[in-house]
Protein backbone atom coordinates (compact mmCIF):
# COMPACT_ATOMS: atom_id res chain seq x y z
CA UNK A 1 0.00 0.00 0.00
CA UNK A 2 1.24 3.27 -0.71
CA UNK A 3 2.02 6.12 1.87
CA UNK A 4 1.86 9.69 2.01
CA UNK A 5 4.28 12.02 3.34
CA UNK A 6 3.48 15.40 5.13
CA UNK A 7 6.47 17.37 6.72
CA UNK A 8 5.38 20.12 8.98
CA UNK A 9 7.81 23.05 10.14
CA UNK A 10 7.49 25.68 12.58
CA UNK A 11 7.41 28.92 10.67
CA UNK A 12 10.99 29.89 9.94
CA UNK A 13 10.29 33.64 11.90
CA UNK A 14 9.39 31.42 15.23
CA UNK A 15 11.38 30.50 18.07
CA UNK A 16 11.97 26.84 17.53
CA UNK A 17 12.74 26.28 22.05
CA UNK A 18 13.21 22.30 20.54
CA UNK A 19 15.78 22.98 18.31
CA UNK A 20 17.19 25.44 20.01
CA UNK A 21 18.02 22.93 22.44
CA UNK A 22 19.15 20.84 20.15
CA UNK A 23 21.77 23.41 18.94
CA UNK A 24 23.12 24.11 21.98
CA UNK A 25 23.37 20.25 22.86
CA UNK A 26 25.58 19.88 19.79
CA UNK A 27 27.64 22.74 20.45
CA UNK A 28 28.38 21.14 24.54
CA UNK A 29 29.36 18.42 22.42
CA UNK A 30 32.28 19.96 21.08
CA UNK A 31 30.67 19.66 17.40
CA UNK A 32 31.37 22.96 15.17
CA UNK A 33 29.52 24.43 12.64
CA UNK A 34 25.71 23.68 13.50
CA UNK A 35 24.34 26.89 13.51
CA UNK A 36 20.90 26.44 14.00
CA UNK A 37 18.78 23.00 14.36
CA UNK A 38 15.31 22.79 13.41
CA UNK A 39 12.81 20.21 14.42
CA UNK A 40 9.74 19.51 12.67
CA UNK A 41 6.67 16.92 12.01
CA UNK A 42 6.53 14.06 9.78
CA UNK A 43 3.41 12.24 9.37
CA UNK A 44 3.02 8.97 7.26
CA UNK A 45 -0.27 8.16 5.93
CA UNK A 46 -0.92 4.43 4.49
CA UNK A 47 -3.76 4.24 2.14
CA UNK A 48 -5.25 2.10 -0.12
CA UNK A 49 -4.94 4.16 -3.30
CA UNK A 50 -3.21 7.35 -4.36
CA UNK A 51 -5.63 9.45 -6.86
CA UNK A 52 -6.19 13.74 -7.26
CA UNK A 53 -9.28 13.35 -4.84
CA UNK A 54 -7.03 11.41 -1.89
CA UNK A 55 -4.47 14.18 -2.51
CA UNK A 56 -6.85 16.64 -2.30
CA UNK A 57 -8.10 15.22 0.76
CA UNK A 58 -4.40 15.00 2.54
CA UNK A 59 -3.90 18.90 1.50
CA UNK A 60 -6.85 19.71 3.58
CA UNK A 61 -6.02 17.57 6.30
CA UNK A 62 -2.43 18.36 6.40
CA UNK A 63 -3.48 22.37 6.37
CA UNK A 64 -6.13 21.98 9.12
CA UNK A 65 -5.59 19.22 11.33
CA UNK A 66 -1.40 17.99 11.09
CA UNK A 67 -0.51 21.80 10.85
CA UNK A 68 -1.91 25.16 13.29
CA UNK A 69 -0.81 27.82 9.81
CA UNK A 70 -0.69 30.34 13.20
CA UNK A 71 2.75 28.49 13.98
CA UNK A 72 3.70 25.97 11.63
CA UNK A 73 3.76 25.26 7.83
CA UNK A 74 3.35 22.50 5.68
CA UNK A 75 6.41 22.11 3.39
CA UNK A 76 5.81 19.10 1.96
CA UNK A 77 3.25 16.38 1.01
CA UNK A 78 4.88 13.44 -1.12
CA UNK A 79 4.02 9.67 -2.17
CA UNK A 80 6.25 6.86 -1.35
CA UNK A 81 5.74 4.44 -3.10
CA UNK A 82 5.98 0.90 -1.96
CA UNK A 83 5.21 -1.51 -4.16
CA UNK A 84 8.76 -2.13 -5.42
CA UNK A 85 10.46 -2.44 -2.37
CA UNK A 86 11.80 -5.71 -1.68
CA UNK B 1 -27.32 28.94 36.35
CA UNK B 2 -26.13 25.42 35.26
CA UNK B 3 -22.49 25.52 33.90
CA UNK B 4 -21.68 22.64 31.91
CA UNK B 5 -17.80 21.42 32.71
CA UNK B 6 -16.21 18.85 29.81
CA UNK B 7 -14.21 16.28 30.99
CA UNK B 8 -11.78 15.38 27.42
CA UNK B 9 -8.99 12.19 27.89
CA UNK B 10 -6.35 13.81 29.96
CA UNK B 11 -8.53 16.83 31.84
CA UNK B 12 -7.09 17.50 35.11
CA UNK B 13 -9.15 20.02 36.81
CA UNK B 14 -13.17 19.75 35.71
CA UNK B 15 -13.65 18.56 39.08
CA UNK B 16 -11.90 21.68 40.58
CA UNK B 17 -13.62 23.68 37.88
CA UNK B 18 -16.75 22.02 39.25
CA UNK B 19 -16.18 22.84 42.37
CA UNK B 20 -15.64 26.53 41.65
CA UNK B 21 -18.68 27.07 39.57
CA UNK B 22 -20.78 25.04 42.72
CA UNK B 23 -18.93 28.35 45.48
CA UNK B 24 -19.71 30.86 43.13
CA UNK B 25 -22.90 29.93 43.28
CA UNK B 26 -23.79 28.21 40.32
CA UNK B 27 -25.44 24.68 39.09
CA UNK B 28 -21.94 22.62 37.36
CA UNK B 29 -23.53 19.96 34.32
CA UNK B 30 -20.48 17.35 34.12
CA UNK B 31 -20.09 17.08 30.00
CA UNK B 32 -18.46 14.24 27.87
CA UNK B 33 -15.52 15.28 25.18
CA UNK B 34 -17.93 11.83 23.15
CA UNK B 35 -20.98 13.33 23.27
CA UNK B 36 -22.85 15.77 20.96
CA UNK B 37 -25.02 16.79 24.26
CA UNK B 38 -24.94 19.83 25.94
CA UNK B 39 -27.59 19.20 28.06
CA UNK B 40 -29.28 22.89 28.18
CA UNK B 41 -26.30 24.53 30.23
CA UNK B 42 -26.42 28.16 29.76
CA UNK B 43 -22.31 28.21 30.01
CA UNK B 44 -19.34 25.73 29.45
CA UNK B 45 -16.18 25.72 30.81
CA UNK B 46 -13.06 23.92 29.09
CA UNK B 47 -11.05 22.68 31.83
CA UNK B 48 -7.15 22.12 32.21
CA UNK B 49 -4.91 19.34 31.85
CA UNK B 50 -3.33 17.48 29.45
CA UNK B 51 -5.91 16.24 26.29
CA UNK B 52 -4.44 12.98 24.51
CA UNK B 53 -1.12 13.95 26.06
CA UNK B 54 -0.54 17.03 24.29
CA UNK B 55 -0.20 14.91 21.28
CA UNK B 56 0.05 16.93 18.06
CA UNK B 57 -0.61 20.36 19.58
CA UNK B 58 -2.04 20.98 23.09
CA UNK B 59 -5.63 20.96 22.81
CA UNK B 60 -5.75 19.91 19.19
CA UNK B 61 -7.15 16.47 19.45
CA UNK B 62 -9.51 17.72 21.92
CA UNK B 63 -10.52 20.69 19.46
CA UNK B 64 -12.14 17.92 17.23
CA UNK B 65 -13.93 15.83 19.87
CA UNK B 66 -17.81 15.62 19.16
CA UNK B 67 -18.56 17.64 21.49
CA UNK B 68 -16.72 20.44 20.00
CA UNK B 69 -19.12 21.04 17.32
CA UNK B 70 -21.88 22.07 19.62
CA UNK B 71 -19.42 24.13 21.78
CA UNK B 72 -18.36 25.87 18.87
CA UNK B 73 -22.19 26.50 17.26
CA UNK B 74 -23.12 27.79 21.01
CA UNK B 75 -20.21 30.08 21.32
CA UNK B 76 -21.39 31.71 18.31
CA UNK B 77 -24.58 31.92 18.92
CA UNK B 78 -23.49 34.07 22.13
CA UNK B 79 -23.13 31.03 24.90
CA UNK B 80 -20.38 32.49 27.49
CA UNK B 81 -17.22 29.89 27.23
CA UNK B 82 -14.78 30.03 29.21
CA UNK B 83 -11.05 27.93 27.97
CA UNK B 84 -8.58 27.50 31.61
CA UNK B 85 -5.53 26.66 30.49
CA UNK B 86 -5.53 23.32 27.70
CA UNK B 87 -8.87 24.92 27.26
CA UNK B 88 -7.21 27.69 26.23
CA UNK B 89 -5.12 26.19 24.04
CA UNK B 90 -8.47 24.30 22.61
CA UNK B 91 -10.03 27.27 21.81
CA UNK B 92 -6.82 28.85 19.85
CA UNK B 93 -7.05 25.23 17.92
CA UNK B 94 -10.89 25.78 17.22
CA UNK B 95 -10.27 29.28 16.27
CA UNK B 96 -12.80 30.52 18.62
CA UNK B 97 -10.46 32.89 19.77
CA UNK B 98 -7.28 34.60 17.92
CA UNK B 99 -3.42 33.00 18.21
CA UNK B 100 -1.66 30.07 19.42
CA UNK B 101 0.03 28.38 22.09
CA UNK B 102 3.97 27.12 21.81
CA UNK B 103 5.95 25.95 24.13
CA UNK B 104 7.55 27.61 27.45
CA UNK B 105 10.25 30.21 25.89
CA UNK B 106 12.66 28.79 28.28
CA UNK B 107 11.40 24.83 27.80
CA UNK B 108 10.27 24.34 31.28
CA UNK B 109 7.35 23.46 32.85
CA UNK B 110 6.22 26.32 35.41
CA UNK B 111 4.14 26.31 38.29
CA UNK B 112 3.86 29.40 40.17
CA UNK B 113 1.10 31.65 41.69
CA UNK B 114 0.92 34.42 39.09
CA UNK B 115 -0.05 38.48 39.30
CA UNK B 116 -2.74 39.42 36.22
CA UNK B 117 -4.19 42.95 34.98
CA UNK B 118 -7.73 42.74 34.30
CA UNK B 119 -7.57 44.26 30.48
CA UNK B 120 -11.06 43.83 29.35
CA UNK B 121 -13.76 44.07 32.33
CA UNK B 122 -16.38 43.84 30.34
CA UNK B 123 -16.11 40.40 28.77
CA UNK B 124 -19.31 37.81 30.18
CA UNK B 125 -16.46 36.15 32.37
CA UNK B 126 -14.47 39.52 33.94
CA UNK B 127 -17.84 41.85 34.53
CA UNK B 128 -16.98 41.72 38.56
CA UNK B 129 -13.64 42.66 38.39
CA UNK B 130 -12.81 46.79 37.79
CA UNK B 131 -10.72 47.83 34.73
CA UNK B 132 -6.90 47.69 35.27
CA UNK B 133 -7.79 45.67 38.48
CA UNK B 134 -4.59 43.45 39.82
CA UNK B 135 -5.18 39.61 40.71
CA UNK B 136 -3.27 36.79 41.51
CA UNK B 137 -3.94 32.86 40.65
CA UNK B 138 -1.77 30.18 40.17
CA UNK B 139 -0.47 29.58 36.56
CA UNK B 140 1.35 25.89 35.90
CA UNK B 141 1.86 24.92 32.23
CA UNK B 142 4.42 23.67 29.70
CA UNK B 143 2.88 24.74 26.50
CA UNK B 144 1.32 28.55 27.67
CA UNK B 145 3.55 30.77 25.31
CA UNK B 146 0.75 32.92 23.38
CA UNK B 147 1.87 33.84 19.93
CA UNK B 148 0.10 35.71 16.81
CA UNK B 149 1.12 37.58 13.68
CA UNK B 150 1.66 41.10 14.11
CA UNK B 151 -1.46 41.94 12.31
CA UNK B 152 -3.63 40.01 14.43
CA UNK B 153 -1.60 41.02 17.94
CA UNK B 154 -2.18 44.88 16.46
CA UNK B 155 -6.04 44.12 16.15
CA UNK B 156 -6.56 42.15 19.32
CA UNK B 157 -5.14 44.87 21.28
CA UNK B 158 -6.78 47.65 19.41
CA UNK B 159 -10.32 45.77 19.58
CA UNK B 160 -9.94 45.00 23.47
CA UNK B 161 -9.76 41.63 23.23
CA UNK B 162 -6.46 41.28 25.55
CA UNK B 163 -8.68 40.32 28.43
CA UNK B 164 -5.56 39.57 30.95
CA UNK B 165 -1.68 40.04 30.95
CA UNK B 166 1.20 39.17 33.15
CA UNK B 167 2.63 41.68 35.85
CA UNK B 168 5.68 41.16 36.78
CA UNK B 169 7.33 38.51 35.37
CA UNK B 170 6.10 37.07 31.73
CA UNK B 171 6.05 33.31 32.95
CA UNK B 172 6.77 31.61 29.38
CA UNK B 173 7.40 34.19 26.87
CA UNK B 174 3.76 35.36 25.73
CA UNK B 175 3.58 38.22 22.98
CA UNK B 176 2.89 41.34 25.03
CA UNK B 177 2.76 39.73 28.49
CA UNK B 178 -0.92 38.35 26.92
CA UNK B 179 -2.04 36.06 29.58
CA UNK B 180 -5.55 35.82 28.24
CA UNK B 181 -7.58 36.56 25.17
CA UNK B 182 -11.40 36.95 24.42
CA UNK B 183 -13.19 36.93 20.95
CA UNK B 184 -14.67 39.40 19.22
CA UNK B 185 -17.96 39.57 20.93
CA UNK B 186 -16.09 38.53 24.42
CA UNK B 187 -18.56 35.71 25.15
CA UNK B 188 -15.58 33.30 24.60
CA UNK B 189 -12.51 33.92 27.02
CA UNK B 190 -9.19 31.62 27.12
CA UNK B 191 -6.58 32.45 29.78
CA UNK B 192 -3.75 30.01 30.81
CA UNK B 193 -3.03 30.61 34.77
CA UNK B 194 -6.22 28.73 36.56
CA UNK B 195 -8.89 30.88 37.97
CA UNK B 196 -10.58 28.08 39.69
CA UNK B 197 -7.82 27.19 41.64
CA UNK B 198 -8.17 30.40 43.53
CA UNK B 199 -11.61 30.13 45.07
CA UNK B 200 -11.62 29.08 48.47
CA UNK B 201 -10.02 30.72 51.15
CA UNK B 202 -7.21 27.89 52.57
CA UNK B 203 -6.86 26.81 48.87
CA UNK B 204 -5.57 29.33 47.15
CA UNK B 205 -2.68 31.70 46.20
CA UNK B 206 -0.79 33.29 49.72
CA UNK B 207 -2.00 37.02 49.99
CA UNK B 208 -0.63 40.10 52.67
CA UNK B 209 -3.59 38.96 54.68
CA UNK B 210 -3.08 35.34 55.07
CA UNK B 211 -1.70 32.21 53.74
CA UNK B 212 -3.79 30.59 51.10
CA UNK B 213 -6.29 33.21 51.70
CA UNK B 214 -6.48 33.96 48.23
CA UNK B 215 -10.08 33.77 46.35
CA UNK B 216 -9.52 36.07 42.79
CA UNK B 217 -10.24 33.26 40.82
CA UNK B 218 -13.78 33.40 42.11
CA UNK B 219 -15.23 36.46 40.25
CA UNK B 220 -14.71 34.51 37.09
CA UNK B 221 -17.17 31.98 38.05
CA UNK B 222 -19.61 34.91 39.65
CA UNK B 223 -19.24 36.92 36.65
CA UNK B 224 -21.07 34.89 34.27
CA UNK B 225 -23.79 34.10 36.94
CA UNK B 226 -24.40 37.58 37.64
CA UNK B 227 -24.71 38.70 34.02
CA UNK B 228 -27.23 35.72 33.41
CA UNK B 229 -29.35 36.78 35.78
CA UNK B 230 -29.52 40.59 34.83
CA UNK B 231 -30.08 39.46 31.27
Amino acid sequence: MPTIVVEVMPKAELLDPQGKAVTGALSRMGRQGYHEVRIGKRFELTVDHVDDAVLAEVKELADDVFSNSVIEDVVSITVLDNTVSA
Amino acid sequence: MRIGVVTFPGSLDDRDAQRAVRLAGGEPVALWHGSHDLDGVEAIILPGGFSYGDYLRAGAIASLSPIMTEVVDAANKGMPVLGICNGFQMLAEARLIPGAHTRNAHQQFIRRDQRLRVENAATDWTTGFTQGQEITIPLKNADGRFIADDETIKRIEGEGQVAFRYVGVNPNGSFDDIAGVSNERGNVVGLMPHPEHATEPGFGPDTPAAMSSGVDGLTFFTSVIQKALVK
